[in-house]
């Protein structure tokens, strides 16, 4: 309650400076942000709906969009699980290798996408350290469905980690023990405790990892192949459209892709704003 | 509750923070394990709960050996030294919490959970509570709070980890007084760590004076103060002596 009533009348700068600096975060954020996101609406729309949407419904759009969503449909689950058990080890338990456990965490961040996609290309490929093996098994892993996932989960899987990280550490582990000595089981503590303490941060994390799962492009392209129709994605058919100047259809898909974007953002503010009471309630004081 | 420790040892990584120690609690006494930080007195209490391992030695609960018993079976009631309540849910739903964890053929109704908890709401002078959350309490409401949680679950016996601490002095005084009814009036054996000698010799029947991991002297507080066992006890009963407010 005290939360609403806070007031700001001790900070000491001047009501103009503030002004001046609110203006020119929203300039920055209407040039760098909102324009080119505008363009892309635009361009979609040039030669009218009708045309956006026949483009999209291309046989071969229509198969990047599909896989696309799979990608993602397989690859955020997982590094939701993933990255919930990474970040649960590393704050709330001390082992040896924890140091480098969380570099290794971060190493997808630092490493560029199109190296992470080459070395999987080495790793996996006909001529790669596992690529016999693989092909004496007839396992298609690079230029198939398989690497792509790779590729996705391998650039993905910081997000949920680094968002949990830091609430779970802060939170500590007393609550958790409170659950087990009120005799509670593992299972129900996590469920009843656990879970519902670090929701929104698990939350913003699988939007966060969805969305450049299904806009990651350079580790993706090099893995891809770039086989229209069976492994191009749509970050990839995008570029490939653009390259053929087949402006409005890559436009269209361009639109798309961002607006499956804004989506998750939306359902991110619906939740919050649903749940306002309970958040405001449980922030820490 | 009869708690024997009985030769515990407790070494962490590198440090030792328990040598060999044993105690014998009887049942229905008011223990303190009283030491300054880093004495063991902690971890000893964490150990009674089954919130951690002991590296050797063995615990008795009743005469039956329960080292290794996990905590959801050790029937033991613990108050947190921040409380730990679940900040997610009400007060009710807090000190439900326990009944609620139950397998379903022990779980009581939702009536009787209701009934229960109220008791317990008024138990600790705060009936009017049940629907805020953990946030919205004072520093001494929140105290009450998990001592009403650890007891909804009827447990053994109540262990408390720096009761007080938080806490201004008249709010202190009060929750002790709070804390020696319930005590007296369900007869639970009570163990409680604290830093404080006042807090010790005040309340406890008896009183374990801890200090780097060995347990210094055991004794009723009037032992403690007035035939100190050794140099360390004198100076740390006599380090703080009362001065009024306490």
């Amino acid at each position: 309650m005290s939360e609403t009533a806070r007031t700001y009348e001790v900070v000491s700068e001047a009501p103009l400076f503030r002004t001046g600096v609110t203006l020119s975060v929203l300039a920055l954020t209407v040039i760098l942000l909102l324009a080119p996101l505008a363009v892309v609406f635009a361009e979609a729309l040039r030669e009218g709906l009708g045309a956006a949407i026949t483009a999209l419904g291309d046989r071969d759009a229509w198969s990047a969009i599909r896989l696309t969503v799979l990608v993602a449909a397989v690859a955020v689950p997982l590094n939701a699980c993933l990255g919930l058990a990474a970040a649960w080890a590393i704050a709330k338990f001390d082992f040896r290798g924890k140091a480098v456990l969380i570099s290794l965490i971060d190493l997808p961040f630092s490493v560029s996408p199109v190296v992470a996609g080459l070395a999987l290309v080495l790793l996996y490929g006909s001529h790669g350290w596992l690529g016999v093996w693989l092909q004496a098994h007839d396992i298609k892993i690079v230029f198939a469905f398989p690497g792509l996932l790779l590729a996705t989960l391998f650039i993905t899987f910081p997000f949920v980690a680094r968002e949990l990280i830091p609430v779970m550490t802060e939170q500590g582990r007393a609550e958790e023990e409170a659950a087990l000595t009120l005799g509670a089981s593992g299972w129900h503590m996590f469920r009843t405790v656990t879970l519902p303490n670090i929701r929104w941060a698990l939350l913003y994390g699988v939007l966060l990892c969805n969305a450049r799962a299904m806009g990651e492009f350079g580790a993706v392209a090099v893995i891809s192949g770039k086989i229209r129709g069976q492994t191009t994605t749509m970050p990839i058919m995008i570029e490939m459209l653009y390259n053929e100047y087949l402006t409005v259809a890559a436009f269209s898909m361009a639109a798309l892709l961002a607006a499956l974007a804004l989506l998750t953002l939306a359902l991110k503010s619906l939740l919050e704003w649903r749940h306002a009471d309970l958040l405001a309630a449980t922030r820490r004081h | 509750m009869h708690i024997d420790i009985d030769e515990i040892s407790k070494t962490f990584a590198a440090t030792t923070a328990l040598h060999p120690v044993s105690l014998s609690i009887p049942s229905g006494a008011m223990v303190a394990l009283l030491g300054p930080s880093g004495s063991g007195k902690t971890t000893l209490l964490r150990i009674i709960a089954g919130l951690e391992q002991p590296s050797a030695g063995r615990i008795l609960l009743d005469g039956v050996d329960a080292t290794g018993t996990p905590v959801q079976h050790r029937h033991a009631g613990f108050v947190f030294q921040s409380y730990a309540l679940f900040r997610h849910m009400t007060v009710f739903e807090n000190i439900a919490y326990g009944l609620r964890a139950r397998p379903r053929r022990t779980r009581p109704g939702n009536a009787e959970i209701a009934r229960r908890v109220e008791r317990l709401l008024e138990l600790i002078q705060l009936p009017q509570i049940a629907a805020r959350y953990p946030s919205q309490l004072s520093g001494g409401q929140r105290q009450r709070v998990a001592l009403a949680r650890a007891l909804a679950t009827e447990p053994r016996m109540l262990l408390l980890d720096e009761p007080f601490g938080a806490l201004d002095a008249q709010v202190r005084r009060e929750l002790r007084a709070g804390l020696r009814e319930i005590h007296d009036a369900t007869g639970l054996t009570t163990v409680f760590v604290t830093h404080d000698q006042d807090e010790a010799l005040g309340l406890a029947d008896r009183v374990a004076v801890m200090s780097m991991g060995r347990i210094e002297q055991v004794g009723a507080p009037s032992d403690i103060r007035d035939r100190p066992a050794n140099a360390f006890v004198r100076g740390f009963v006599e380090a703080h002596i009362p001065v009024g407010a306490g």
